[in-house]
């Protein structure tokens, strides 16, 4: 599903590089972890494969079902199945939720030449599914995450991805902010989407949400760097006893 | 004090190329005007009030040619239960009007104020465009004082069942109107009135608006979308005790376009919105300039403008609001905002306030910024092209302005429009 090799990412105005060489591979149908200290470059990551601006990639690869997704603008990734829930969801005055969404959705349609979805179609699935996320019709008329908590703006995160049903989804700290009940609501979210054709990636430092949504496997990043790839006992030993050990270990 | 020569002979100039309209009882009302303009002189780059727009084009004896759009859209407002008033460059049009009947008002053409002796509106005419010459001078509302050609007076006695609708039709090139309105509202009185069109090549407008105590009267609107139009307009409103006038206004093309807008609040609780979006792109220039005093107690007043340039689009904001000794508890709000699609383009305002009384809460502020990067890729990320997410956004910084619609079906009509606009413009 997603294949990254090697890959080199510096910041484009300065000489700094956050990305030393990153490999993983995400097969389709499984869930993938990414635990890592403050500061390792996992949103880096996680914005370069969705396309933001301020990323210069150096060196390496990355490939959406074998097409080479870097040099695509961040729509064109999306409509090949590429979505990021951010670790900031951001705030957007004056457009509604619900025209946002509807024009994401048939934006993406007619990207893959889909028709699009009727206005009673759209507003009986949105519906369903904000149900489910506890998100109410009055947020869906508010503009876009303005002046919604945090817990709000993640399960807005996860009302897009459940509506845009892409092929691999990239949570950046999605459980980080949430309450324990809001937390499972997610988790539930996420787990109704897991499906043979889709791969996650999920970025956190708690292993919290991965008690909800299990992992097949966890990586640690660390520097710039996939340091140490293991099971979901890995995730454990994180939450006992930190990274120095692994660290360590790895040097 | 002797005008500068320069002044004085362009002046001149237009005033020879211009006739004092025969009309009776008005004459006293035209000849004061034309000495109010012989006196101030007409504008000139050099003028403080005109440091930011050039008026050549609007003072020039000659209006410059401006080609006639086509829109292939039915005009704005057309889907609304109306009363139709048609102007053809800048000449009253009865086959193409509605019947000017309506029950709750009367509507007349200036031209016959005299002969059935309308005494409300012989009091009304240059009446409030004379006091809104000070603090500042305003010598092309003078101008059309004196020189206008045709208009309508309005005198609004109860609750309208529907709105006044102007239409303004641009079909000569050539075309220079100078149109002047009268509105009275009586006191408890309600009027939605809407514009639309850019009704010559080069337009001087003037609209003088009298709400008495508790009126209402709803200003929507839209300026035509001619490229080479030019548009000097004026609306000098005064309101009574509780009374409310919100107006609104879309400018989407244009090379030049100055709205000016005095508004005296001289009732307690009275009420005054006034707002403005525009879409400016490359040969484009757009001047809002507002006055309003307080001089009651207990008023609100709201200026919002938004304006919307690219490929070197100029915007400009004057804006003042004047709180007069005595009027305590002041309202008084005022929001200026430009979003630059590129390097090229510029907004400059100038925002004042002037306040001689304690007790009154008054805010403005002025920005000028770039389309919002993380939100542009927040959008994108979910699948909306660029294009798309731009107009997006664009719509979403109008939005503050369009929201001071009153009406929620004109206002969706507005911002339906404007996708179309902008989608088609890329
Ligand atoms: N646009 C930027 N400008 C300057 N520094 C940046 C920028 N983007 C990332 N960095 C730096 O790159 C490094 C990696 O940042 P990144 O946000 O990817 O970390 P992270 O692993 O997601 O951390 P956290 O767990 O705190 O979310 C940090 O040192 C950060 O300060
Ligand atoms: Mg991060």
């Amino acid at each position: 599903m997603l294949e990254i090799k090697n890959l080199h990412v510096k910041l484009e105005d300065e000489e700094k590089q956050i990305l030393k060489g990153v490999d993983l591979k995400v097969e389709a149908g499984k869930v993938h972890a990414i635990m890592g200290p403050n500061g390792s470059g996992k949103s880096t990551l996680s914005y370069v494969l969705s396309g933001r601006d301020g990323y210069e990639v150096t060196e390496g690869s990355a490939e959406l079902e074998g097409e080479d997704i870097l040099e695509l603008e961040p729509e064109e990734r999306a409509a090949a199945g590429m979505f990021l829930a951010f670790q900031y969801p951001v705030e957007i005055p004056g457009v509604g939720n619900m025209t946002f969404l509807r024009t994401a959705v048939n934006a993406q349609r007619k990207a893959r030449g889909e028709e699009e979805l009727s206005a009673s179609d759209f507003l009986k699935e949105v519906r369903a599914k904000a149900k489910t996320l506890k998100i109410d019709a009055e947020m869906l008329k508010r503009p876009v995450n303005v002046g919604f908590s945090g817990g709000e703006k993640k399960r807005n995160e996860i009302l897009q991805m459940a509506m845009l049903e892409p092929k691999l989804c990239i949570l950046d700290e999605t459980d980080s902010g949430l309450d324990v009940d809001a937390m499972k609501l997610v988790a539930d979210g996420v787990n109704a989407l897991r499906d043979e054709g889709r791969g996650f990636l999920v970025i956190t430092h708690y292993q919290r949400l991965l008690d909800h949504i299990k992992p097949d496997v966890v990586h640690i990043l660390a520097n710039g760097r996939i340091v140490k790839t293991g099971g979901p006992e890995l995730a454990l030993e994180v939450e006992n006893n930190g990274y120095a050990g692994i660290l360590a270990e790895e040097a | 004090m002797a005008l500068a020569e320069v002044k004085q002979s362009a002046t001149q100039a237009r005033l020879m190329a211009l006739t004092l309209p025969e009309s009776g009882c008005l004459k006293a009302a035209r000849q004061a005007a034309l000495s109010r303009v012989q006196t101030m002189g007409l504008p000139s780059r050099r003028d403080e009030y005109w440091k930011y727009t050039k008026p050549d084009t609007l003072v020039q004896a000659e209006a410059p040619k401006a080609a006639v759009f086509h829109a292939e859209e039915d005009p704005m407002f057309n889907a609304f239960e109306r009363l139709n008033i048609v102007f053809v460059d800048g000449v009253f049009d009865a086959e193409a009007s509605d019947d000017l009947d309506l029950e709750g008002l009367t509507i007349d053409r200036i031209e016959d104020i005299c002969c059935k002796d309308i005494h409300w509106a012989k009091d009304l005419y240059g009446v409030l465009e004379a006091r809104g010459q000070t603090p500042v001078e305003r010598p092309l509302a003078a101008l059309n004082t004196a020189f206008a050609t045709d208009g309508v007076a309005i005198r609004v006695t109860g609750k309208v069942s529907k709105p006044i609708n102007f239409t303004y039709v641009h079909s000569d090139e050539n075309s220079d109107a100078i149109l002047h309105h009268v509105i009275r509202v009586e006191s408890g009185a309600e009027v939605t009135v809407l514009e639309n069109g850019p009704a010559a090549s080069r337009f001087n407008k003037c609209m003088e608006i009298d709400i008495a105590d508790g009126g209402k009267l709803h200003l929507v609107r839209a300026q035509g979308r001619d490229h080479e139009r030019r548009a000097a307009t004026h609306l000098f409103a005064r309101l009574g005790k509780e009374s409310v006038f919100k107006s609104f206004t879309l400018t989407v093309n244009g090379v030049l376009t100055r709205n000016e807008a005095v508004i005296e609040l001289t009732g307690d609780d009275a009420v005054a919105h006034i707002a403005g979006a525009c879409v400016g792109d490359g040969d484009f220039h757009h001047d809002d300039t507002v006055f309003i005093t307080h001089d009651a107690v207990n008023c609100e007043s709201r200026q919002v403008f938004k304006k919307v340039l690219r490929n070197g689009a100029t915007g400009v904001f004057q804006g003042k609001i004047l709180v007069k000794e005595g009027a305590q508890k002041t309202d008084g709000y005022q929001i200026s905002q430009s979003l630059l699609l590129d390097e090229d383009s510029q907004f400059l305002a100038k925002p004042e306030l002037e306040i001689y009384a304690d007790d009154v809460a008054c805010s403005h502020g002025s920005t000028s910024g770039a389309i919002d990067e993380e939100g542009l890729f927040y959008l994108r990320s979910r699948g909306v092209d660029k294009a798309d997410a731009t107009d997006l956004m664009t719509l979403a910084f109008l939005a503050e302005a369009v929201d001071e619609i009153e009406d929620p079906e004109i206002a969706a009509d507005i911002v339906s429009r404007l996708e179309g606009w902008l989608a088609r413009r890329r």
